[in-house]
């Protein structure tokens, strides 16, 4: 690869295919930051792989002027597994939702992030089941009221990024489909991660869920109900950065505070730090504003290069045929 | 039909020359007896006998002692002659306790040889067994030639000078009986000695006792005084064709097909696979492999191992994944998509004894149903089958031909009589396969992911990582001109008919069905598939000994069929088909040919005797002389 790369735009990563999400939908916004985002990553066009479940979100792949592969309900990642196992050159994305990667795929998902395979999965967290139409998802508020719960959704939902932390995932952040420029940066950087970058994006449903991100996406109020937390950065929101996050150390739980009075205590983001990124990742309203960015980090190798550092000292062996077929007790008939 | 047994009668101890002879081992899951029959199975051939095995484990790993649930067997088949069965009655039991005992008994021929651990035949271990009185001490056992040594205490005394505890020292017991066995014979304990010391290289010690042991039965047998009736058998060598052998299993043949199917086409292969009886061994077998092209991912589940696997085609490696009955369900929705997708996929199917969990180590035929039919939507998928186990390595290496050559996922139908018994194998020479080199699409220009073979009516391969390529496919109906989505009603009629016709275009890419025992026309011809090749040429072999005009057909490759079964079948007055289930095949014969064959099936978790099959030819045979 001495030649420099062609300098790429985003048309050249927008097919040729008609985009088919309802219109005012949040995909159309990551769509545009992805393609937008892609020549900037300075990759050959032909290395990126585009790999999608089942659902809205699913058919990002098909808007993509890359390798894609639409595929089964909740199988991207183990699908997207196998690609990187085949050509570890590739650069792997997983696009799923909150229905296709933590309810029919969530197997899939825990063992993506435990394996940590060197791949990006955007999960479009929409809260709601699009395709279907409109029944609640697995991270529905309680009490969604749905065509499949007229009367209330009844369980609890789950927070996509505190079970990847859980998994052992070791790139967690989140972002909001509209914040082109946030998610953008996000991407990059879990893009240059090595691992199973894990990339939970807030994304509205206009159609069975619309307005359910509100508080954090209207400019007017979503300063108080969303902090972008930045690695060595003390965490503080509001419209004047007025309100910080401080951990209380006899409960262990986080406490929003005035920052004045308190600038010695409040927390500084160590997106290294498990626990924190724990803690970061349940902040939910309206107590706590939901945190933005990149949750955690850590720096490890992935399973694809292990697994191909094993594949390799085989390799080193000889590979002769003949003498596999002949190995162990044969004997001769004349 | 229904099943009958008829009594083979040529096994016979009384000559001091035998033409053949089944030995079965039979212990406690953990008393070694699997061990104890490979060894016996190595001396054996290079014994020079031909052989056929049945290891014949429960599921428990390791079930109660004395238990007559937990009983694990070794049957071995040898002899001067063909063998092509593990045999159906037993001239030699070894019975390590009464569970032994009592569970195998009705399969030794009468005047057969036991050889009993009578240390074993303890009140406890009687009474486990549910034997009312000692059978070595009442005439239960009179018709038989009983060899009753208390193992226990001559393997303690064998290896009291090694200084192992009481426990590890009467783990031995399974190599003095080896021992006694090889004795009985005419075996050369040299391999067996050779891989004890391998086996144990850093545990001198248990190696030192273990061949001590092993020594000890074969001195037993030489000085000991016997009962009348017992002494060393001589049995001939068998007339075999020249060349280089060496024993196999159908796992480990399938295997190395596997590896050399990858090398014949010029391609890496992923393994990806999710453990399950009896198929796992597959994926232990290649996992050692890696020094070939071959890598291997043992998956979270069965879907992400059939996903996995489609993933790495999609990148333009060949993806292989493996089950049972169980598992392959839970991959139909994954090969439906390698079929619409159109990516090459190899999918091996451990056949085992269902439904759901079953028989798990037991063998049975009865996915070919769900092989052939068991995806949504009209979803053709070739089918074929091995019959042997050493012809699962030419089955492994032809589906990853067919899966390459038209971009299609293939299943390969093995059973667990296959993946775990072992046969004499003529090593094939590597150089002489003809080679059939994968060809990622390559031209740029004008590329479309629906491009595809004329002939072959195949697409094209494209390979990630090439430029100006780049496409998208899915599961979502493809346009046949573009590739890109399309829910026209014409285009879909138009590429379910392509799906079809490329499948059923296979069928001129095989041999034609030739007869393999027998005339190609006559009165009667006995059609297998599968695992029953063996007791199916035997009772064929034997009634035409007999004079009967009898032939013996075996189908490889059971979708698409072979062009002219039909015809073939036709030139026969009846058409007898012998299945370990309730009349798969024989109902696809049926309403494919319009042939009136019968079924002969058996679901009892065994391989078919020699002697069942023998029976329902002479039934048919008899119908067909216009006899009731």
């Amino acid at each position: 690869m001495n030649k420099p790369l062609p300098k790429l735009t985003l048309k050249d990563f927008a097919s040729d295919q008609e985009v088919r999400w309802c219109p005012g939908c949040g995909d159309y916004a990551i769509l545009k930051t992805i393609q937008k985002l892609m020549p900037e990553l300075d990759r050959p066009r032909e290395n990126h792989v585009f790999v999608s479940g089942i659902g809205c979100s699913s058919r990002f792949p098909y808007y993509m002027n890359t390798y894609g592969f639409h595929t089964i309900h909740g199988r991207a990642p183990a699908i997207a597994t196998g690609v990187k196992l085949a050509n570890p050159e590739l650069d792997v994305w997983v696009i799923t939702g909150d229905g296709d990667g933590f309810s029919i795929g969530g197997n899939h998902m825990l063992h993506a992030l435990r394996r940590n395979v060197d791949m990006q999965v955007l999960l479009f967290n929409n809260e709601i089941y699009g395709l279907t139409k409109g029944q609640y998802s697995p991270t529905s508020q309680q009490g969604t009221r749905s065509p499949s719960t007229p009367q209330g959704s009844i369980d609890l939902p789950l927070s996509p990024c505190a079970v990847a932390l859980g998994a052992g995932g070791t790139f967690i952040a989140r972002s909001i489909d509209t914040e082109a420029k946030h998610l953008s940066a996000v991407v990059a950087k879990g893009h240059a991660h090595s691992g199973t970058a894990f990339i939970e994006i807030l994304q509205n449903c206009p159609i069975y869920n619309d307005g359910v991100f509100e508080q954090v996406k209207d400019k007017k109020i979503a300063p108080d109900f969303r902090v972008e937390v930045e690695h060595g950065r003390p965490i503080v929101f509001g419209k004047e950065q007025e309100k910080g996050i401080v951990l209380n150390r006899e409960t262990l739980q986080l406490e929003v505070v005035t920052v004045a009075g308190n600038e010695d205590r409040l927390l500084v983001h160590d997106e290294t730090n498990k626990a924190q990124a724990q803690l970061l990742a349940a902040m939910a309203g309206p107590d706590y504003p939901v945190a933005v960015g990149v949750l955690y980090r850590e720096d490890k190798a992935s399973f694809i290069a292990d697994v191909h550092s094993q594949v390799n000292a085989a390799r080193e062996q000889s590979a002769s045929l003949q003498e596999l077929l002949h190995s162990g007790h044969t004997w001769t008939v004349d | 039909m229904e099943l009958a047994e008829e009594k083979l009668d040529e096994h016979h101890l009384d000559a001091k020359e035998v033409v053949d002879v089944v030995v079965r081992f039979a212990g406690d899951s953990g008393d070694g007896m699997q061990l104890t029959g490979s060894n016996f199975t190595q001396a054996t051939a290079l014994y020079g006998n031909d052989l056929s095995t049945f290891p014949d484990f429960p599921a428990e790993i390791r079930a109660p002692v004395g238990a007559t649930f937990g009983v694990s067997a070794f049957q071995i088949y040898f002899g001067a002659e063909d063998v092509t069965t593990a045999g159906d009655e037993l001239d030699v039991l070894v019975a390590m306790n009464p569970a032994a005992l009592v569970t195998n008994l009705h399969n030794l021929i009468d005047g057969g040889l036991i050889i009993v651990d009578s240390g074993a035949f303890t009140a406890k271990n009687l009474a486990k067994a549910k034997y009312q009185s000692n059978p070595l001490e009442d005439d239960s056992l009179q018709g038989f030639r009983v060899l009753d040594i208390d193992i226990s205490q001559q393997v303690l005394t064998a290896v009291e000078p090694f200084g192992l505890g009481h426990k590890d020292a009467l783990r031995c017991k399974n190599m003095w009986t080896l021992g006694l066995v090889m004795w009985l014979f005419d075996r050369d304990r040299t391999p067996t000695i050779e891989s004890l010391q391998k086996k144990f290289a850093n545990k001198q010690q248990i190696a030192d006792a273990n061949i001590a042991a092993l020594n000890a039965g074969h001195a037993y047998g030489e000085t000991a005084e016997l009962p009348a009736g017992i002494h060393v058998y001589k049995v001939p060598k068998a007339k075999v064709a020249p060349g280089t052998y060496r024993n196999i299993t159908g796992t480990t043949a399938l295997a190395w097909g596997l590896i050399t199917g990858a090398e014949l086409a010029d391609i890496d292969l992923l393994f990806a696979s999710y453990p399950i009886t009896p198929a796992s061994n597959l994926l232990h077998e290649l996992a050692n492999r890696k020094q070939f092209r071959v890598n291997t991912f043992q998956a979270e589940d069965e879907i992400a191992a059939v996903c996995a696997a489609m993933g790495a085609s999609f990148a333009g490696s060949l993806g292989v994944t493996s089950s049972a009955g169980p598992g392959i369900a839970l991959k139909a929705e994954g090969m439906a998509l390698a079929a619409a997708s159109e990516l090459p996929l190899v999918i091996v199917n451990t056949q085992r004894g269902g439904p759901s969990t079953g028989l798990p180590t037991k063998t049975e035929q009865s996915d070919l149903n769900m092989a052939l039919f068991g995806r949504h939507g009209d979803t053709p998928m070739p089918v074929i089958s091995s019959s042997t186990s050493t012809d699962c390595f030419e089955v492994a290496i032809e589906a990853v031909r067919i899966a390459t050559k038209y971009m299609t996922p293939v299943m390969l139908l093995s059973d667990g009589y296959l993946a775990n018994a072992a046969e004499p194998w003529q090593i094939p020479d590597v150089g002489s396969f003809e080679s059939f080199p994968v060809q990622h699409h390559q031209e740029a220009e004008g590329f479309k992911p629906s491009l595809r073979d004329d002939r072959t009516l195949a697409r094209v391969w494209p390979k990630p990582g090439t430029p100006g390529m780049e496409h998208r496919i899915g599961g979502i109906e493809r346009s046949f001109e573009t590739g890109d989505i399309s829910y026209d009603p014409a285009n879909h009629q138009k590429m379910t008919d392509l799906r079809k016709a490329k499948v059923d275009g296979i069928a001129d890419d095989i041999p034609p069905q030739e007869v393999c025992l027998g005339n190609p026309g006559g009165k009667l011809a006995v059609v297998g598939w599968g695992s029953t090749f063996g007791a199916i040429h035997q009772a064929v072999k034997r009634a035409r000994a007999e004079g009967l005009d009898v032939s013996h057909i075996q189908v490889r490759y059971l979708s698409p069929l072979p062009k002219n079964l039909g015809e073939l079948l036709s030139q026969f007055d009846a058409v007898l088909i012998p299945e370990m289930n309730t009349g798969q095949f024989v109902r696809l014969v049926r309403s494919e040919y319009l042939i009136d064959a019968d079924g002969l099936n058996k679901v009892a978790g065994q391989p078919f005797k020699i002697g069942e099959i023998l029976a329902a030819i002479h039934q048919k045979y008899h119908e067909l002389e216009g006899n009731p």
